[in-house]
């Protein structure tokens, strides 16, 4: 089958059978793309995630262009994006259609009540588990204190956080490179 | 115009989020304030349906407030704008692959971006428990118009779900039992006449 074609339905199922998206999408590409198409090597995913994550935008569309332009160039990136783009697209697209009407019944507005509830301790979870992979120096601690603050109490724009953030690792980095540099010397 | 709006501010969301899940939270929930396109309260909600839907949240929260402030076309465009940024960057890292991955800028940026992102989502996650339980509430809902009952019972389906997501259940199952609750306890605090704001809250 054409590859551009092939590619497209791939990253078609991926997208429409992840649920919460971004990382759970990762154990899919790796069966779909190494075991099943052997496009890749299981090894190049290591590659896709980091790239994944240290590229702006969501990990989904990062990972489905990564792995379509290393396999079939800039068409094969267009394919796999539109892919898993797609269902996502369309269900969302009925869904919020029938929502407005679904909410006005009175079950589904006591089920909003308990959901409204649970979705500030999924949030926790997420956030518990990105605090885990994060590495703990003393440069983190006060990037993630300075970073809450901000937001949270001065109520400064996110964007200009990121940037400041962004901004402070990058001198960081440099100034601990040539500390490293001078105690050698 | 609400088209070119759509497509420039999901742009520059697409361009600013790092990393995966609910990393485009904080800058999600600062746009539909500004613009007025959900209440704090319709974002919560629709984490929800994003999550008992498939595809990845971005797509899904683009594509809802495209449909619901400029119909189809309005979601085509925001959906395109959250996409366009991680396509074109890409496409670019990945043919300058060696030099990107060794690169000391991009690692020293990352350095810094990783912690903050930690920040803003604990940010984001206050900011929605204080909706949750009408601390700060945009439609005017407050902790006053809710008995202390109802305060009681989201306390318990927030620590109670927050255990079981930490021992790992999956967030669907967490979802549908919050909602059965939800259900039961709405009926039967109505049943008994107990209820007070259960209705207004929600409206």
């Amino acid at each position: 089958m054409n590859r551009i074609l092939d590619l497209f339905l791939t990253f078609l199922k991926i997208g429409g059978f992840t649920f919460g998206g971004g990382y759970a999408m990762i154990p899919l590409i790796e069966r779909e793309i190494c075991e099943n198409k052997k496009w890749l090597d299981s090894k190049d995913i290591l590659e896709v995630i980091a790239v994944a994550e240290s590229t702006p935008g969501p990990i989904a569309i990062n990972a489905a262009t990564f792995v379509g332009y290393r396999t079939a160039g800039v068409l094969g990136a267009a394919a796999a994006t539109f892919g898993v783009v797609l269902p996502s697209f369309v269900i969302i697209a009925l869904i919020s259609a029938v929502l407005q009407r679904f909410q006005e019944i009175r079950a589904v507005k006591y089920a909003f009540f308990g959901i409204r509830a649970c979705i500030p301790a999924l949030i926790l979870k997420a956030v518990w588990s990105m605090f885990k992979a994060s590495p703990k120096g003393v440069f983190e601690f006060f990037i993630m204190a300075a970073a809450l603050i901000l937001a949270a109490f001065v109520k400064f724009d996110a964007v200009y956080i990121i940037i400041g953030c962004a901004v402070f690792g990058l001198i960081h980095s440099f100034l601990a490179e040539r500390r490293h540099k001078d105690d050698n010397s | 115009m609400i088209i070119l709006d759509l497509f420039l501010t999901f742009l520059k969301i697409g361009a600013f989020t790092f990393g995966g899940g609910y990393a485009m939270l904080p800058l999600i929930q600062e746009e539909v304030a500004r613009h007025g396109w959900l209440t704090q309260a319709q974002l919560v909600d629709f984490v929800a349906v994003s999550e008992s839907t498939p595809g990845p949240f971005a797509i899904n929260i683009a594509t809802f407030v495209g449909v619901r402030t400029g119909g189809l076309f309005g979601a085509f465009c925001s959906t395109f704008g959250v996409v366009l940024p991680s396509f074109v960057i890409i496409l670019i890292v990945a043919k300058f692959y060696e030099k990107f991955s060794n690169s000391r800028v991009v690692k020293g940026i990352m350095s810094g971006l990783k912690p903050a992102v930690v920040g803003l989502i604990t940010a984001a996650f206050l900011s929605i428990l204080k909706t949750v339980f009408c601390i700060e509430n945009a439609s005017g809902v407050s902790l006053h118009d809710i008995s202390d009952g109802e305060i009681w019972l989201l306390l318990a389906i927030f620590i109670a779900s927050a255990v079981f997501a930490f021992k790992k259940v999956h967030p669907i199952i967490l979802i549908l039992a919050s909602a059965a609750i939800g259900i039961a306890a709405g009926y039967l605090l109505n049943m008994f006449g107990i209820y007070s704001g259960f209705d207004q809250l929600l409206s």
